[in-house]
């Protein structure tokens, strides 16, 4: 289909991107564009600019940082999934950004589009979520970190600011035990229900998939876990506090059940 | 006389692929006229609404918008063809290319927009403002026989649009003495035939002559142009329809469209040419769509389970108009409720129900796979019934082989059949006691994953078909010949004209094989022509599996005419007697001095030249033949199933599928083992995973590739097929069956029966179409009493 009329710049680096997001009404970055333009050419998204960075190549990379990973947030999917870092750092970003679309898809989509995008049937704000990352966001004032907890207000819907720019995903190193299922029926669609577990301080913590409006935690697991309960009596709260979509890929009460079973895999698998 | 065939039988590589794998083809959307605007169709968002007015003027406003219009702004000389009036009481309403009354359907056409550009014409039809006033809606077949329910056609005061029956044997009778009666209900749920090239067109018209070329993405060029008349005025002298590459079709392109009508018109009104592609998102409200029943089906058995009678109920869909054959979509099953069975009485009731959806007609398999659905997973019922086998009761209830026509209890006379042969290859394929014995195993562990065996030993009725047939005793209101035209080039090379309209199929291959084989020469030879109504005036074109079945055979025929004009020349040229000449090894030989031979391009060029003819004898070397087969092909086999499906989740995966068909004399085996491999893969994704669905208003919750679940390589397995059993038809000389739809007709039962004898050890009989992991879920909680 074709887009309503848009106009294009594209910006040489982020002080000037900023400033493009400031100087034009209803602007949209564009990264990997995989969300944005199918929304675009369906016209329910109608942005009135597009501010392309798909090129500022400095924000492309995986790095340590200290106690912590450290990925550009124009990174695609397909480097978050094979860069060595991750794979011995923090493997459940890695293994998480691998399971994304399709191949077309994890060569043009970027971690950070992902996260802006704020889908919670995304597969990596909710691992990103279960781990306590944190979101570098530069705007005219400045930089700034969101901690995860904080970032996804509902849907669609982030902390970033209209002008802000998210330059960088900071992740623990969190390679002790953890389990990233994905529920869907075929390889290539979002998850119907997705669990990421990841062990902490002798606890886990469990981030939901599709399960509201944002992604979730599944503060009651985490709490049961705590608590000593075994992985099936836990996993028995995974619905607690969600909300569950009713549409073409499963109903809210089978969601429910679903998320019962596959945190209860993802617990024993973590926990293994 | 003996031919000698070196051909037909082989899998030589298709001729059409060295130009569609590198991107050499040309389909409809890469053409460009000079001149050419572009149209676009406002659809109503609303599934019945009334239309109180269209308002056109903001959109003439808008840049690059020339023209813009109503439904109420064309006269039309009649209505889009609907060819298959199946009862003479049908409620059939007069579907015109746009609404001008009601919107029927989300998406149905209220206005078009002609435009420089594209995006230009849609941006213009985002601004016609149609005054909508929104009626109640049903889309549900059984809703919409309910006192009280909207009517889709007010004049008709009833959403039924027809009844067809058909009774043979004391079928009361037998059922009211029967000691076993299972009765079961299906519901076949609808589908989106997703063809990966969407539709397109191109009309260029030509105001001083008055004749128009359209290009469309087409399976029936020649039933178009005479439908065209019908909707125009423009007579079909005036008209020729191009189908060139066309990207599938699987029934979708089997179709008379408004837009096809609305191109013609708008191009005649403008003066100019005019193009329409349709968008993905457009085509799943637009292009019609498959299935759509909710079946009773019985079946009377004694205590053994030896099967006594067949009584189906069916509720078939139509969506909001009769489309080209959709009334008679669901009777072409008609016939095979009884599938590969033996019984004493017969009954099936179609009624055709008229809904606020997108019109539903021919899909891969068109009625069959539906009477499939039925019998095969009913048959399973009766098995558990009678506490008999699935392989033992299908063994108990096959006609026995025959090579002469048989009469069905279905009404059919059916050429030539041997089930249980394909069922005992496939099962030599499928290593099923070993399967049996995992089961088991899993079953005595309570594993969370259960594995289960599901059959399909089916019969169905192609190669459309018989024009006397289908015309005196199915009222179909058009033919089923095919035509074809065997050329020689004065240098031997050798062009088929052929009326049927391969799309995707590898008809160009065959028919090459096939005429190669008839004339001595090879298929680099021969040159096949088609889907122009200019270069091939005469066909009825490519659906219900005849292009091999009906298609082929003509093109033999055609050859063969070639031949004996050809053996008069010969014998002429070799001053001998026709009777002295044989035909071996690819050239007429006189008997006892094979030395002294011509071969068809030799006599091609005396033909051409002409210089030393026998008296009599025209110049040139050319044969054409009309066949019209005596009775339709039925193709059968045996498929076997094997799944894995996560008993806490719902999820199923595909193990195993072995599938055996014998289609009579196999042309080409690469075609035809990609033609099941097609099918299986789409039966599959029809069992498990694909269904369109409407919410309470009308709309169309499918409504992409994105949510409408078309299985990708990963979802299934690779397909084993075997060849294994060959009966040839009595139908026609080449023994043909037919195999473009036998995989979707098999496979859904198939998978679906393996899925319930997965889920038996929890008390499951059975499940929901598709058996995604939500409906799996539900049965099986269901079967637990309520709590998962």
């Amino acid at each position: 289909m074709i887009p309503a009329a848009f106009d294009y710049v594209r910006a040489g680096s982020v002080d000037e991107a900023i400033s493009l997001l400031g100087s034009h009404e209803d602007a949209k970055l564009l990264a990997g564009g995989h969300s944005l333009l199918p929304a675009m050419k369906l016209r329910v998204a109608r942005p009135s600019t597009l501010v392309d960075i798909g090129r500022l190549s400095d924000l492309s990379y995986v790095r340590e940082d200290g106690d912590r990973v450290a990925i550009g947030a124009l990174t695609r999917h397909h480097d978050v999934a094979n860069a060595e870092a991750l794979q011995q750092l923090c493997p459940i970003v890695a293994h998480a950004a691998g399971q994304i679309g399709d191949p077309q898809v994890r060569h043009m989509g970027t971690i950070g589009g992902s996260v802006a995008h704020g889908d919670p049937a995304g597969d990596l704000p909710t691992v990103l979520l279960a781990l306590d990352a944190e979101f570098v966001a530069q705007g005219p004032k400045g930089s700034r970190s969101i901690p995860a907890s904080g970032f996804f207000t509902s849907l669609f819907e982030t902390a970033l600011t209209p002008d802000e720019v998210l330059t960088e995903i900071r992740v623990p190193k969190a390679a002790a035990g953890w389990s990233f299922l994905k529920f869907q029926r075929r390889a290539q669609d979002w998850a119907i229900v997705g669990v990421s577990a990841v062990r902490s301080n002798g606890g886990v913590h469990v981030g939901l998939t599709n399960m509201g409006l944002t992604p979730l935690r599944a503060a009651g697991v985490e709490e049961a876990v705590g608590s000593g309960a075994d992985p099936a009596s836990a996993a028995a709260r995974a619905d607690e506090g969600t909300a569950p979509p009713d549409d073409a890929f499963g109903s809210a009460e089978y969601r429910r059940e679903l998320a019962k079973v596959l945190v209860r895999r993802a617990l024993e698998e973590a926990m293994a | 006389m003996a031919t000698t065939q070196t051909y037909v039988g082989q899998s030589i590589l298709r001729k059409e692929d060295p130009e569609l794998l590198t991107g050499r083809g040309r389909y409809t959307d890469d053409l460009s006229v000079t001149g050419m605007l572009w149209m676009s169709v406002v659809r109503s968002p609303f599934a019945h609404a009334r239309i109180k007015g269209v308002d056109v003027s903001r959109a003439l406003q808008t840049p690059g918008v020339v023209a813009a219009f109503a439904g109420s702004d064309f006269e039309w000389a009649g209505p889009l063809l609907m060819a298959w009036p199946v009862t003479d009481d049908i409620n059939n309403p007069p579907h015109m290319p746009l609404a001008t009354d009601k919107a029927r359907y989300q998406g149905d056409g209220v206005a078009v927009v002609v435009a420089e550009s594209r995006g230009a014409a849609m941006d213009g039809a985002e601004v016609v403002d149609v005054d909508y006033e929104a009626l109640p809606a049903v889309t549900d077949v059984e809703a919409a026989l309910e006192d009280g329910a909207p009517i889709v056609h007010d004049d008709f005061g009833t959403n039924r649009s027809y009844t067809w029956s058909l009774t043979n044997g004391e079928i009361d009778e037998v059922f009211s003495k029967a000691p076993v009666v299972v009765k079961e209900r299906y519901r076949v749920q609808r589908q989106v035939p997703n063809a990966i090239e969407p539709r397109a067109i191109v009309v260029e018209p030509n105001m001083a002559s008055g004749q128009f070329t359209m290009w469309s993405s087409t399976q029936i060029p020649h039933v178009l142009r005479t439908a065209m008349t019908l909707a125009t005025g423009i007579p079909e002298s005036k008209l020729r329809i191009v189908a060139p590459r066309v990207g599938g079709g699987f029934g979708s392109k089997l179709q008379v469209y408004p837009e096809e009508a609305l191109a013609l018109a708008v191009a005649r009104r403008l003066g100019r040419p005019i193009k329409w592609t349709e968008t993905r998102s457009e085509g799943y409200l637009a292009t019609h769509h498959g299935r759509d029943q909710v079946q009773e089906m019985e079946i009377a058995a004694d205590e053994d389970g030896k099967i006594l009678g067949y009584r189906a109920n069916i509720l078939a869909n139509m969506g909001a108009y009769l489309r080209i054959i959709a009334p008679g979509t669901p009777v072409l099953g008609g016939f095979l409720y009884c599938g590969a069975y033996l019984g004493d009485a017969y009954q099936v009731t179609i009624t055709g129900v008229f809904t606020n959806t997108t019109p539903v007609d021919a899909y891969r398999g068109a009625g069959r796979p539906e009477s499939t659905n039925a019998i095969e997973r009913a048959i399973d019922a009766l098995a558990r019934r009678v506490g008999k086998d699935v392989v033992g009761i299908r063994r108990m209830n096959f006609v026995p082989p025959f090579t002469e026509p048989h009469q069905s209890i279905g009404g059919l006379s059916i050429d030539s059949g041997n089930y249980p042969a394909t069922l005992d290859a496939a099962l030599g394929m499928f290593d099923y006691e070993q399967l049996r014995k995992e089961q088991q195993a899993r079953r005595d562990s309570g594993d969370v994953r259960q594995i289960g065996i599901g059959f399909s030993t089916y019969l169905e009725n192609c190669g459309w078909g018989p024009s006397k047939i289908i015309g005196n005793v199915l009222n179909y209101a058009g033919g089923g010949w095919e035509a074809a035209t065997v050329r020689c080039h004065p240098t031997g090379k050798v062009v088929v004209i052929t009326g049927a309209t391969p799309h995707g199929q590898g008809g160009e291959t065959v028919f090459a094989q096939v005429a190669a084989d008839q004339l001595g020469i090879t298929p680099d030879d021969v040159e096949v022509l088609f889907g122009d109504t200019d270069i091939s005036p005469n066909g009825w074109d490519t659906y219900g599996s005849r292009n091999a079945a009906v298609g082929a055979p003509a093109v033999a025929q055609a050859a063969e005419r070639v031949r004996e004009k050809a053996r008069k020349i010969a014998a002429h040229e070799l001053e001998v007697a026709e009777d002295d000449l044989d035909w071996t090894d690819g050239a007429f030989r006189v008997k006892g001095a094979p030395d002294r031979a011509k071969t068809i391009p030799e006599v091609a060029f005396s033909a051409w030249t002409a210089h030393n003819l026998p008296d009599g004898v025209e110049p040139g070397l050319e044969g054409s033949s009309f066949f019209d087969p005596e009775n339709l092909v039925f193709p059968f086999g045996a498929h076997i199933c094997a799944v894995e499906v996560d008993t806490e989740t719902g999820k199923t995966e595909v193990l195993k599928y072995v599938a055996v068909d014998d289609i009579g004399t196999v042309l080409n085996p690469m075609l035809a083992e990609g033609q099941v491999i097609g099918g299986v893969v789409q039966g599959i994704a029809e069992a498990l995973y694909e269904e369109a669905t409407y919410d309470e208003s009308g709309n169309l919750m499918s409504s992409n590739m994105a949510n409408y679940g078309i299985p990708g390589a990963p979802e299934v397995p690779s397909i084993m097929v075997g060849m294994g059993s060959v009966t040839p038809s009595t139908t026609n000389t080449l023994g043909i069956k037919g195999v473009g739809e036998t995989g979707t007709i098999a496979s859904p039962p198939a998978v679906l029966n393996a899925v319930v004898d997965a889920l038996t050890p929890l008390g499951v009989t059975q499940i929901e179409r598709p058996a995604s992991p939500e409906n799996i879920w539900r049965a099986i909680r269901d079967a637990r009493g309520g709590a998962a």
